[in-house]
């Protein structure tokens, strides 16, 4: 049985551990393959894992993550395939996973239904980077009866005012975006990151994980000192871009581990 | 029908709207949203607008009596001239009130999207005449397709970026500035070219449209002494439609057609008919009908006509849609070209692509179709049509679907 995200976040809070979350976007670079990496990834010390739904106009995505959608959805992927493969790699792992997908297509299936269905299959979260808190009313009344954690994301332009509010709509963990911009792995930060993440964790108690840009050991250290734990996914659509599949999944594993490490030497009393 | 309550505080028409964004943009569409509150309310600002409006465009723009295309089609049509407009279409009267409202707010740096090339040009246009950095995302399609938009673009001294994702044209080109403003959004202004996109978009540009309306509304008082039988324009997005069709929204006498294009037909499902098609969803910011398929993923439309080769439509015509106070036909390219070239022959007067949907609908819908042509004593309905630009751009296309006939 596959934990909830809230209660993966308590555990590790007691054992003083960050947490490590890969993305991979469903059916890229394909189903089977998908499948593969995720395990890859728990094998190699990542606690949560976040599944990308593929639709056709990722507007908040960069390049990497655009090409792995159009790639997943030209093969052919469907949603019940993403929960097929949730459900497979939920029972093969008990690691809780988070959907990440856009607005439409959860609308085109009917929030309920499939609230229903992302449950049945074991997902215990989902991010919608479309959807800010105040336009979430149904979704959030259907999640919290489903017990289906949500995340809303934070950005750095976001008003210190609103941290209340987006902390308040987020039952799983609060998304501390890194960056104004795309996803895409990045090498530099500005000065202001730092800045913007301690003001987010003094406004904001719940579990807090920062994403955007995030492609290696250096740069996940940086970001976890301030938060609860980190989101990885570029980085690793760029090796599997450049790869052969088993390279690019040894690759990954490589990645996860050396990231994992990286975190896991920070001390733990120096973020509180 | 009181379209002053329209949007309400959330960018909501009836249920349509919204804002359906990544959370970095939050905070910039509430600063916008301020920013246009106060400048609408304030003399100086309109006066300004008003001023350009006059002898920067050319407004007001004339109301012409098609007196050999009437007869062709069995109505009194008067042609709302937004094709005379400096850089001939509408788009301009939206570029001009949105870079006013930039450089009030300090933003140096702006980025627009264009699928015909009409509202890339009109955005280039303003950032010349204000000094302003542009950037112009436009698909790789349209780029080929609207050749002459694009010289005149750059020649103005914007950058066209060509955007090779998706099926390369304004959906695509619309994702692309989306992402450049998530990423610039400090010192960029977004000038979103029609009314869609996330509130307060829908509203503003619908705002800076309506002198359309207005206009036509007052000459048509003057020249006919009454109102017209029908307001005809194209929808793609809905801009000069709802531009023109918000002064008459109140006149219940009044018919209004929006129409769509329907590329190689209804039943093809190649074509870009949203509102005649499509089923309500979210796409660039706002929940409004769009064309997707059972998956939620977001179906490439098909036009002949690049401005209207758009899946989405304007949350406001959604509403109409819904309450019935606008009708939504659609018109095939094959009909579009007919009409491009008939009103070329009748009048002299070569229309857009785009503008040649709303032509076409007088020579092929049934409120006009059935009735019996210039029969002594029969009184013909009187249409004003939103002639939303020219169609110098579009000579290419035409000679080469004419090739292929």
């Amino acid at each position: 049985m596959t934990i909830s995200i809230a209660h993966k976040f308590k555990l590790l809070k007691t054992s003083g551990r960050k947490a490590l979350i890969p993305f991979f976007t469903a059916g890229y670079p394909s189903l089977a393959e998908t499948e593969k990496l995720a395990l890859t990834a728990v094998s190699a010390g990542a606690d949560v894992l976040e599944i990308g739904m593929p639709f056709s106009d990722p507007l908040a995505d960069g390049p990497a993550i655009q090409v792995s959608s159009f790639e997943a959805l030209k093969s052919g992927l469907k949603m019940k395939d993403t929960f097929s493969l949730v459900e497979r790699i939920a029972g093969k792992t008990g690691t809780p996973i988070a959907l990440m997908g856009y607005y439409n297509p959860i609308l085109a299936q009917g929030i309920s239904k499939f609230v229903r269905s992302a449950k049945s299959a074991g997902v215990s979260g989902l991010i919608i980077p479309d959807l800010p808190p105040e336009e979430a009313g149904e979704l959030r009344d259907i999640a919290r009866d489903a017990q289906m954690g949500l995340s809303f994301l934070v950005a750095p332009t976001t008003g210190e005012k609103r941290y209340a509010t987006i902390a308040k709509a987020s039952s799983a963990f609060v998304y501390a975006v890194t960056v104004a911009g795309v996803t895409g792995a990045r090498t530099t930060f500005a000065t202001r990151t730092d800045d913007y993440l301690r003001s987010v964790r003094k406004a904001i108690s719940k579990p807090l994980v920062a994403g955007f840009g995030i492609s290696d050991g250096v740069t996940a250290k940086k970001m976890a000192l301030r938060v609860d734990g980190v989101v990885v996914g570029s980085a690793f659509i760029d090796l599997m871009r450049k790869n052969t599949r088993a390279t690019a999944r040894a690759r990954v594993g490589a990645l996860v581990e050396e990231i994992r490490k990286s975190i896991d030497s920070l001390d733990s009393g120096r973020n509180s | 029908m009181a379209n002053k309550s329209q949007p309400d505080r959330d960018g909501r028409f009836g249920e349509y709207g919204g804002r359906f964004v990544p959370e970095t943009v939050v905070f910039a569409l509430e600063e916008l949203t301020r920013a246009y509150k106060v400048a609408r309310g304030e003399k100086e600002f309109k006066k300004r607008f008003s001023d350009l409006l006059r002898d920067y465009v050319g407004r007001p723009s004339p109301l012409y009596f098609a007196q050999r295309f009437s007869d062709k089609v069995g109505a009194d049509v008067y042609l709302k001239r937004e094709d005379l407009n400096h850089t001939g279409a509408h788009k301009i009267n939206n570029c001009l009130g949105q870079a006013l409202l930039a450089m009030r707010m300090g933003k140096k740096r702006i980025i627009a999207e264009t699928g015909a090339g009409q509202h890339g040009l009109a955005t280039a246009t303003v950032c010349a005449l204000f000094g302003l950095e542009c950037v112009i995302y436009m698909g790789a399609k349209d780029v080929q397709r609207q050749a002459p938009n694009v010289r005149k673009i750059e020649f103005l001294g914007a950058k066209v970026v060509p955007v090779t994702s998706g099926a390369q044209t304004l959906k695509d080109a619309t994702n692309e500035a989306m992402r450049d403003w998530v990423t610039n959004i400090e010192t960029t202004f977004y000038i979103i070219g029609s009314a869609v996109g996330p509130h307060p978009y829908p509203m503003m540009v619908r705002d800076f449209q309506s002198i359309i309306g207005k206009e036509a509304r007052r000459q048509a008082l003057g020249r006919l002494g009454t109102l017209p039988d029908y307001v005809v324009a194209c929808v793609g997005g809905g801009s000069n439609a709802i531009g023109i069709m918000n002064a008459f929204l109140r006149d219940t006498k009044v018919e209004l057609i929006g129409v769509e294009a329907g590329g190689y037909g209804l039943s093809s499902g190649m074509h870009s008919a949203s509102l005649t098609k499509g089923r309500p969803g979210v796409l660039h910011g706002s929940y409004s009908y769009l064309l997707f398929d059972n998956e939620g993923q977001v179906i490439l439309p098909h036009s002949i006509s690049a401005g209207l080769d758009y899946p989405g439509v304007g949350p406001e015509h959604s509403h109409l849609r819904d309450t019935g106070r606008v009708v939504y036909r659609s018109v095939t390219d094959k009909q579009a070209l007919t009409a491009f070239k008939a009103l070329s022959l009748c009048e002299g007067i070569i229309p857009a692509l785009e503008s040649s949907h709303a032509l076409a609908y007088l020579m092929v819908g049934k409120e006009f179709k059935s009735r019996d042509k210039n029969k002594a004593g029969k009184k013909r309905p009187s249409v004003i049509l939103c002639l939303s630009g020219r169609g110098d751009k579009d000579m290419d296309i035409v000679e080469d679907a004419q090739g292929k006939v």
